[in-house]
């Protein structure tokens, strides 16, 4: 095919809470690139736009989701949620917070997926086995750390919340 | 380029009807992997995935049966109730790629795709799945072993959606296996249904990734009618392995990168007489 | 642009576990990656790559791509205004091919333009007309001269022979086998990604790359361009991941041209598939070995022939051949060898740097061996190696002696020591996840056996073959802030935060500030062959110490103490007698301080004809071992438990080091059961995730590790790399529990269902 791309298209998506304008797009763009190279929500990242690995994770209608598998003209009026918003700039979540404190970061590709996919597995089961965190979180790849790091992290948050009456 | 979003069936098929050629997008598991890379570049998408009529399943304690909206997920289908109702289609689902791909993808879009891998195509062919189509036109329904024609080739006309599947509750162990050579998304190498009716007194084995689509056994299925004991719920070491030799020859596998036929041909024959075991655990 | 953002004020010191600088930003998503930077007007570039291992180029006809709206530059050979090739150790490798292409998805051209969908349909106008020519797949027949040259600079890459001791004796018991080590991929997330800034002259260029060495970039960028270095200046953009695949030149010269030929930013992000054929691999190795032992179980001589597949273009294969052939031997003592290796130049993808850089291949087969030989002889397998290991003082096969902390035994006996997995198959409930198979639900308890394995090995840390490694690192201290400025690429394994923790330890200050990682200091080397935290580690404590010892000069000239009696302690500085104390936020203020320090090592030398010379710098140990079920039916594998202990000389972050082993023993793992581009006359059939497997969490296993801290006293910190011996034994191990699960041999790597089961893993056609 040698004609032009168009790039007219307009719609609006509803983003961490916002009505977002969506402006000259081409229809054809996953969710993954329009809000990383149209709203500046550079946060969710794409490493392999097949829906292998999981840094591209965001809620939609609250399901975890590839939002590289997400056309993003179709996602209007569903209610998107990235990393950005999973907490204020400089007030990390108890999840992220524990992440940076228990060394389950390196290269930090994966990591904003797999804080996607950690608070929706937390919020699905408050207690998980070892291997319920493995299962839950078995669609985020990464290649830095081998796993055992994050394990950690996110049954330090299961204990902490449990231990403060949060669970 | 054009891309709807219709909230409910009416509209979803007055576009298709519109645009017969459309690609209908549901979970994307499938089709933006192919958008992505190139492969596909569709001038009009039609999403289904806010047509609610689409998106819920129910249970006819009469009939005995449910029918699956074709928008219902995987992720979906391994929740209670429908869970228990259809453990084999359950198990299945929870083998399709991980957690993110289980939330979009869909039952329908698995025989949308009808890819001989597809994950949940297994049960439905070992139950006897009918698929429901509708047009602008009106509905059919067919059963699933006319729906699946070939490699991702469907009965699915142009203009036609796949608005579900009904498939039957019966009393009998059911399951499903499916070798992979990681623990987590991974496409099957090979695949097995087990299901069987004690009140029919029948025992059904549908094997995937083995040919141009899911296969059934004849000869094994009436082998293990015969071999069984549905009262005692046993069956033989031998006849165990018998029904696992005739599954094997059941099979027509090819050499991909992935596996060898050779290989698929013994995991059919490996799965299918574990599965008999599991089904009917005593000697 | 820094890659390192947060405003709290991290302290911690050597050996404190503490938690990296960039976490925050990480985990909250706005850290910068290099594919994260844009730039008004900034334009989109994408490569036009060979279908074709091997084919003569009879036309190339751009036209079609400039009718497309929106295509605002389309470049090829001839738009390469300096040198036409670039090569790590050999400039063999093109920009873009010109007369013929060697691997399929080698470049030929290159476009920009304002969308990546109209890049892609450029790519698609753009027609080329091969003549397809037969390719050269098979590196036997790159050594017997049976296929022309497919390169000017000939099919051998190198070849290197080692003799040592007797070459001709003969031991009681002789033991001998072949192993093959597949193609792995380093699969880093963090897609390769550029953004390059021309000059408002358009003489030069800024480029911001995810990269592991900005300053040989820098060398080769310049020379293809034809500027001097002073017009390419590199800044680090955020590295997700390396492992070797960013050491040689991917996209950086492409990106740069299409910047100054339309005078506006441009930027390139590779995808998946294109990544797996815009960089290089792991190289596929086939090795012969025959080892020679006393009945009861010493080693008497060791005999090796290595082929290692270099691909299309030489990249770092020469310097891989001589780490294989160095380490033939293992951590073991032996006194007679004999060895040889060749680096062969194929039509297959171009191979170079991985995590392990030719040790991992060497391990695979020397470990294959020392359990055979263990066999042969009636000894267990970790008594073997214990009987075996080497000490310091002992010698390579190349006459090197072993002058580092070398605790072998010590690795061994507290790698076998490490409790061993208290649950049965399957776990206490029988769940299928724990079982192979996992929730394919392929197998129960009853058709699973386990299987328990051991592997030892030896690696050299840093470069070698008189290569002058050095690293550069500045100090600065002001207003009670210190600030360090390096080139050292960050690309997830910890350096910045040890930097701190290395400046905090030797200045007493809190506040440390990592700079902007750029060209405007001098080369940090490449982040690669365990070598930064030794070398850039180096630097910034020379650095600092300086930095340290003015400030004392002054506090003492001030104060009248002696300053070669003053120390710091925690954040005072105080003499020797205790008397002295001054805080010293105090003793800096109203100072400014400004040192620059190269550090290098000890000079490395040549190895002769016979492979005889001290070619290598330092030597690290480590042994692991795996519990592993395994379905035997269905050749199907779960690795239950890795267990390792690793000599690290000084854990200067304790979290950091278990975190590279981690993800270190999930590489091996990978290697060992999943892992393998697999190409079929050169063709790539699996250029994807979906069929690329990497470990997930599912296939993942605990690790128990035991980190072994005999400081070094050659080390500067006492502390030795940590990064690759975790690659290294851990997949041997694996593969020798599949072994004594199965009870059958198994020589390649990665094992697949069929290997176990006993059928081909080819077509019988």
């Amino acid at each position: 095919m040698s004609e032009s791309v168009a790039l007219n298209e307009q719609y609006e998506l509803h983003v961490n809470g916002e009505v977002r304008p969506v402006r000259d797009s081409w229809l054809g763009e996953s969710l993954l690139y329009v809000l990383r190279e149209r709203l500046g929500l550079l946060g969710s990242k794409g490493a392999c736009e097949q829906g292998e690995c999981g840094s591209c994770s965001v809620l939609v209608d609250d399901e975890l989701v590839c939002s590289c598998l997400v056309l993003a003209a179709s996602a209007v009026d569903q209610s998107i949620v990235t990393i950005e918003g999973v907490a204020p700039i400089g007030s990390p979540s108890d999840v992220q917070q524990a992440f940076v404190d228990a060394g389950a970061v390196q290269c930090g590709f994966c990591t904003p997926g797999l804080i996607m996919a950690t608070h929706a597995l937390l919020e699905r089961t408050a207690d998980p086995t070892e291997f319920e965190i493995r299962e839950e979180l078995s669609g985020n790849v990464c290649r830095c750390t081998g796993y055992g790091r994050i394990i950690e992290a996110v049954q330090r948050v299961a204990v902490s919340r449990r231990d403060s009456g949060q669970a | 380029m054009s891309v709807l979003v219709p909230h409910s069936l009416s509209d979803a098929l007055a576009a298709l009807a519109d645009n017969p050629d459309a690609l209908v997008l549901a979970g994307g598991t499938d089709a933006m992997v192919e958008v992505n890379s190139g492969h596909r570049k569709p001038s009009h998408v039609i999403a289904i995935n806010r047509v609610a009529e689409l998106r819920s399943w129910t249970y006819d304690p009469v009939a005995a049966t449910v029918h699956i909206g074709s928008g219902v997920t995987y992720a979906e289908l391994m929740e209670s109730p429908v869970a228990e109702l259809l453990p084999a289609l359950a198990e299945a689902s929870r083998t399709v790629g991980s957690p993110q791909i289980r939330h979009a993808g869909t039952l329908g879009g698995n025989l949308g795709t009808c890819s001989p891998a597809g994950d949940g195509l297994p049960v439905v062919s070992a139950l006897d799945g009918v698929v429901h189509l509708a047009s602008a036109a009106g509905e059919r329904s067919l059963s699933v072993h006319e729906f699946m024609v070939g490699v991702k080739r469907t009965a699915r006309q142009p203009g036609e959606l796949i608005t579900g599947v009904t498939l039957p509750v019966i009393t009998g162990w059911q399951g499903y296996s499916k070798v992979g050579v990681r623990n987590a998304m991974v496409i099957a190498l090979a695949s097995t249904c087990l299901a069987t009716d004690i009140e029919g007194r029948n025992v059904r084995l549908a094997l995937g990734s083995v040919g141009p689509t899911i296969l059934r056994c004849a000869e094994a299925e009436a082998f293990a009618a015969t071999a069984v004991s549905f009262e005692a719920r046993s069956v033989s070491v031998a006849d165990a392995r018998r029904f696992g030799e005739l599954a094997a020859a059941a099979s027509r596998p090819i050499d991909d990168h992935r596996a060898t036929a050779e290989y698929r041909r013994h995991a059919i024959g490996v799965l299918a007489s574990r599965l008999l075991r599991r089904a009917f655990p005593n000697e | 642009m820094s890659s390192v953002t947060g405003e709290r004020i991290i302290s911690g010191r050597i050996g404190d576990s503490i938690s990296r600088p960039d976490g925050t930003p990480k985990v909250q998503g706005s850290y910068a990656f290099s594919s994260d930077l844009s730039a008004e007007n900034c334009l989109w570039g994408a490569t036009l790559r060979s279908p074709h291992p091997s084919a003569r180029i009879v036309s190339i006809d751009v036209s079609g791509a400039y009718r497309i709206a929106g295509v605002e530059a389309v470049i090829t050979a001839a738009d390469v205004p300096g040198s036409p090739t670039y090569g790590l150790i050999s400039s063999d490798q093109p920009v873009f091919a010109s007369d013929v292409v060697r691997y399929v998805g080698e470049p030929i051209a290159a476009v920009a333009a304002d969308h990546p969908e109209t890049c892609r349909r450029a790519l698609a106008a753009i027609v080329v007309v091969y003549e397809v020519l037969e390719p050269l797949v098979d590196p036997e027949r790159a050594i017997d001269g049976s296929h022309p040259d497919i390169h000017p600079d000939g099919n051998v890459i190198r070849r290197q022979r080692i003799v040592c001791g007797d070459p001709d004796i003969v031991g009681d018991v002789v033991v001998e086998g072949d192993y093959e080590i597949g193609m792995q991929d380093q699969a880093f997330l963090g897609l390769e990604a550029a953004m390059a800034l021309p000059d408002d002259d358009g003489g030069g260029v800024s480029l911001y790359v995810a990269t592991q060495w900005l300053h040989e970039d820098q060398k080769q960028i310049a020379a293809c361009l034809g500027v001097p270095l002073s017009k390419v200046r590199l800044t680090l953009g955020g590295v997700g991941g390396a492992f070797g695949a960013r050491e040689d030149i991917s996209l950086q010269v492409h990106t740069c041209l299409l910047a100054l030929r339309t005078g506006r930013p441009v930027r390139i992000h590779y995808s998946r598939e294109e990544s797996f054929l815009g960089h290089v691999h792991r190289h596929p190795v086939r090795i012969w070995m025959r080892h020679h032992a006393t009945r009861d179980g010493r080693l008497v001589k060791v005999e090796a022939r290595m082929v290692f597949d270099g691909g299309a273009y030489a990249s770092t294969s020469s310097a891989v051949l001589i780490n294989g052939v160095t380490h033939a031997q293992g951590p073991y003592r032996c006194d007679n060898a004999v060895v040889d290796g060749y680096a062969v130049r194929t039509n297959n993808l171009p191979c170079g740097a991985m995590r392990g850089f030719g040790v991992v291949q060497a391990c695979f087969a020397h470990e294959g061996q020392m359990d055979k030989l263990a066999a042969a002889c009636g000894i267990d397998p970790v008594e073997i190696r214990l009987l075996n290991a080497m000490v310091t003082g002992d010698k390579l096969i190349t006459g090197q002696i072993i002058e580092n902390v070398a605790p072998v035994a010590r690795c061994i006996r507290e790698t076998a020591a490490l409790p061993l997995p208290d649950e049965p198959v399957g776990g206490h409930d029988h769940d299928p996840m724990r079982l192979p198979g996992g929730a394919g639900r392929t197998a129960d308890s009853s058709h699973i056996v386990r299987g328990i394995g051991f592997a030892v090995a030896i690696k050299n840390l840093m470069y070698s073959e008189t290569f002058d490694d050095y690293s550069t690192a500045r100090c600065r201290l002001s207003d009670g802030v210190v600030t360090l400025k390096f080139a050292t690429s960050e690309v997830g394994q910890g350096f910045i935060t040890i930097a701190g923790q290395i400046a905090r330890s030797v200045l007493g200050f809190d506040n440390v500030v990592i700079d902007s990682i750029d060209t405007d200091v001098g080369s940090a080397g490449s982040t690669s062959a365990s070598r930064q935290t030794w070398m850039s580690g180096g630097a910034v404590n020379a650095a600092c110490i300086n930095v340290r010892d003015q400030l004392f000069a002054a506090v003492a000239a001030l104060h009248g103490v002696d300053p070669s009696s003053l120390t710091v302690d925690g954040g005072d500085i105080v003499d020797a007698a205790g008397v002295f104390r001054i805080s010293a936020l105090e003793a800096a203020s109203g100072l400014s301080f400004d040192e620059t320090v190269e550090y290098h090592h000890k000079p490395t030398e040549d190895l002769d004809e016979n492979g005889q010379g001290n070619c290598h710098t330092a030597f690290a140990f480590v042994a692991h071992r795996a519990v592993v079920d395994v379905d035997p039916e269905l050749g199907l594998v779960k690795v239950i438990q890795i267990a390792t202990a690793q000599d690290v000389g000084r854990a200067l972050n304790p979290l950091s080091v278990i975190g590279q082993i981690e993800g270190g023993i999930a590489q091996g793992l990978g290697l060992a059961v999943m892992e393998e581009i697999i190409m079929t006359n050169g063709r790539v059939r699996n250029p994807s995730f979906t069929d690329y497997l990497l470990p997930t969490f599912l296939d993942m296993p605990s690790v128990i590790a035991s980190l072994i801290e005999e400081p070094d006293p050659i080390a500067p910190l006492g502390a030795k790399g940590v990064g690759e011996p975790p690659t290294i034994s851990s997949t041997p191990a694996i593969v020798a529990a599949i072994r004594d699960a199965i009870g059958k041999p198994l020589n390649r790597v990665p094992v697949r269902p069929t290997d176990i089961i006993g059928l081909s893993a080819f077509p019988s056609i």
